[in-house]
């Protein structure tokens, strides 16, 4: 048997998913009483909704997830910035996933039907080589992702792009978003798990200092699904017992420290800027914005950007009673939304949550929607 | 609710959702009562009552790019998808089929050759000789190299239609899935995959014949799972037969490399196409031995019992991860480029 494979058998093995779950509600069991925790990773849900794990948690549990689509999240502004350089004559590179995320009233998708050039990209260094086969045009790469990516973004800045190469940064950074939703009076999140692939880079102890300030336990959490129920039977546990701890149940990845060069690149590079995200508001250093040092890669001081043209605030999706921001505070879940499934589909997105395949609408929709089926088969 | 589109799209021809929508919006206004199985049953082909047998009928339009790809070509898929469908209906000695083409001036005369010698060897394997035909050519452009049409007749004492289930019947799968829309996909979007992905089309009457003298009456719900794939059928069935359709995902005979190639671009072979693949509804008790008779068959050794169906959720098809459950969408095409 190959390693990977026995790797995946380790991972995907349903009688210890089923012992992990029995775990599960012998914690609730000893709590007594209703919990919400919450996730902030796409990648997170695909699992989840994919194995259909929340099937098999006990009721009183409550998996919810939070701003965890680095997409959807990117504000209406933001895209109307790279929107307005595609229309000025700008060869603008993006992620798929952003091609036809909505700005306030237009997406790089709409930019390139008028004419606007506009080229999806796998990784921002084919950006660098559409920039170095365009000597004589500028190229932006629009970029969007949690901290994990911007540690790419970061890395490119650093080996001396070519001249006519800037960034666009709509990168975030999830702690700052943790903060937020732990400060909210509405969310009533008792505990999160943390997107193991962000603390390979992080290191966990990053979340002590939250989990001390907010009282909630913080389990920093893999991809497969033995690792999330692993995860879950983790922070129920810490919350059965009242401790408000960091743990770590992606050992195999995940270390205190992380990954140190990576993190110093990243402050290199970038710096934590205050700015909106979709649906949420202000996230007080929820931006990855350049630092001055990189003035010259940086395309809001290298370009003047007037979204004015672009720009109409009273067409933005919320106006047709679209609940992503609701959504994304885990306030809400797709299915409480009339558009879900109906006049919002993949193919034609209403919300950035059915926009980005990270986004959670996007996930329930692919994975047959609502997921409460514990009292069937 | 949602408009009708105003413009037909790839979608409304991918096997899922949006083509059901069309056909009922659009062509069901041709359906009218007939004695027998019509067009408004909306099944693999139609049966109409002579004397006291039935005559079944079904016809096929075939496209596939490109039109050869590993494990066959589009003159196998015309033959085996007409002889195919109508074993579903339980006719599994073909009178005869038909074959209509329409060419694409330009279109090289040696495929055309590779293509009805590919037609002429599945014929004999079906034992379904091609009785009439057809030919047109287009203008350059006008049409997209070769489409092929093939119409199949046979007889059967009794008709299987896609909507017998009831709850607690088993759903069987005469063997792997996915293996057709993958390698297609593989070639068309030249997808660098390691491993042998090949069609699986094939006719398999044969295969049918034998399910159906084992389990005889106990039989009763047959579809060839082709665009929308397997998760297409069960929804029908589900939907048709009114019942819920619960899936054990461990069970699904998945070739390695279509689980890898899947993983790889993120579809779920329960949604991509087969060729060769029947999905069978029986009764409980007559289970084992289909089973059996699948599995003594060359074309059925890795049959399996991939479902069953419920009282609950009624149209509902539901997937059992072994981790958990969820329901199994319905395919609605504009993932999937067209296939076949």
């Amino acid at each position: 048997m190959s390693k990977d494979l026995f790797q995946e058998l380790k991972f995907r093995d349903p009688a210890r998913a089923r012992a992990l779950a029995q775990a599960l509600a012998r914690n609730m069991d000893a709590i007594g009483r209703e919990v919400a925790v919450m996730h902030v990773c796409g990648s997170h849900e695909q699992a989840i909704a994919r194995f259909g794990l929340r099937a098999v948690l006990p009721p009183t549990l409550r998996l919810v997830m939070g701003p965890g689509c680095p997409v959807c999240v990117t504000d209406g502004p933001e895209v109307d910035e790279a929107v307005a350089l595609a229309l000025q004559g700008v060869r603008v590179c993006t992620y798929g996933d952003m091609l036809r995320l909505p700005g306030t009233a237009r997406s790089l998708a709409d930019a390139q039907a008028e004419g606007g050039e506009v080229e999806v990209v796998y990784s921002i260094s084919q950006a660098i080589e559409l920039a170095q086969a365009h000597p004589a045009e500028q190229v932006v790469f629009f970029a969007s992702g949690f901290e994990t990516t911007a540690v790419a973004t970061a890395a490119i800045a650093l080996a001396r792009p070519p001249e006519n190469f800037s960034v666009l940064s709509a990168h975030k950074y999830v702690p700052a978003a943790m903060d937020l939703v732990a400060g909210s009076k509405e969310t009533r999140i008792e505990g999160y798990l943390a997107a193991g692939h962000a603390a390979i880079i992080t290191g966990w102890e990053i979340f002590e200092p939250f989990a001390r300030r907010t009282g909630a336990p913080v389990v920093v959490a893999g991809f497969e699904p033995l690792d999330i129920l692993a995860a879950l039977v983790k922070l129920t546990e810490l919350l059965k017992d009242g401790r408000p701890e960091v743990a770590n149940v992606y050992p195999r990845c995940v270390t205190r420290e992380g990954n140190k060069a990576a993190q110093a690149s990243l402050w290199k590079v970038f710096q934590p800027a205050s700015g909106r995200w979709r649906g949420i508001g202000e996230v007080p250093g929820g931006n990855l914005a350049l630092t001055p040092a990189f003035a010259h890669v940086d395309a809001r001081r290298r370009f003047a950007i007037d979204t004015g043209p672009v720009r109409d605030d009273s067409a933005a999706a919320e106006a047709r009673g679209c609940l992503c921001g609701r959504i994304m505070l885990g306030l809400a879940t797709p299915d409480h939304c009339p558009l879900f499934g109906t006049a919002c589909l993949p193919e034609s997105p209403v919300g950035a949550c059915m926009v980005s395949s990270e986004g959670q609408c996007r996930i329930w929709h692919t994975y047959g929607g609502v997921p409460d089926l514990r009292q069937v088969g | 609710m949602e408009k009708p589109a105003q413009k037909i799209g790839l979608k409304h021809g991918s096997g899922g959702r949006a083509m059901r929508q069309l056909i009922e919006d659009v062509f069901l206004t041709l359906a009218s009562p007939v004695d027998g199985i019509g067009l408004a049953a909306l099944d693999d082909g139609a049966a109409l009552r002579v004397g006291d047998r039935w005559l079944v009928v079904t016809t096929d339009s075939h496209v596939v790019h490109p039109i050869f790809f590993p494990g066959g070509d589009i003159g196998r898929i015309s033959v085996s998808g007409t002889v195919n469908d109508l074993a579903m209906m339980g006719a599994t000695e073909p009178l005869g089929i038909t074959c209509a083409v329409i060419l694409e001036e330009g279109f090289p005369r040696a495929d055309l050759e590779r293509v009805v010698a590919s037609m002429r060897a599945t014929a004999a394997e079906a034992g379904a000789p091609v009785v009439t035909g057809d030919t047109k050519v287009m203008g350059k452009g006008q049409v997209d190299g070769i489409v092929l049409n093939t119409t199949g007749v046979a007889l059967a004492d009794r008709v299987v239609t896609d909507a017998g289930l009831r709850a607690g019947d088993a759903l069987v799968v005469t063997g792997s899935i996915g293996d057709h829309g993958m390698a297609v996909m593989a070639r068309r979007h030249d997808l660098r995959l390691e491993g042998d992905l090949r069609s699986d089309v094939a006719p398999i009457n044969g295969l049918v014949r034998a399910a159906l003298a084992a389990g005889g009456e106990d039989v009763v719900a047959m579809k060839d799972p082709t665009r929308g794939g397997v998760a297409g059928v069960l929804h029908e069935m589900a939907a048709k037969g009114r019942v819920g359709i619960v899936v054990d995902e461990a069970a699904l005979p998945v070739n390695d490399e279509v689980r890898a190639a899947g993983e790889m671009i993120g579809i779920d072979p329960l949604l991509v196409a087969n060729e060769g693949k029947a999905v069978i509804g029986v009764r409980a008790r007559s289970v084992e031995k289909v089973l059996a008779a699948l599995r003594a068959h060359p074309q059925g050794a890795r049959a399996a019992v991939i479902a069953r169906a419920i009282a609950e959720r009624p149209g509902a098809v539901i997937l059992d991860t072994g981790f958990g459950k969820r329901m199994l969408a319905e395919p609605e095409g504009e993932l999937l480029p067209r296939i076949c």
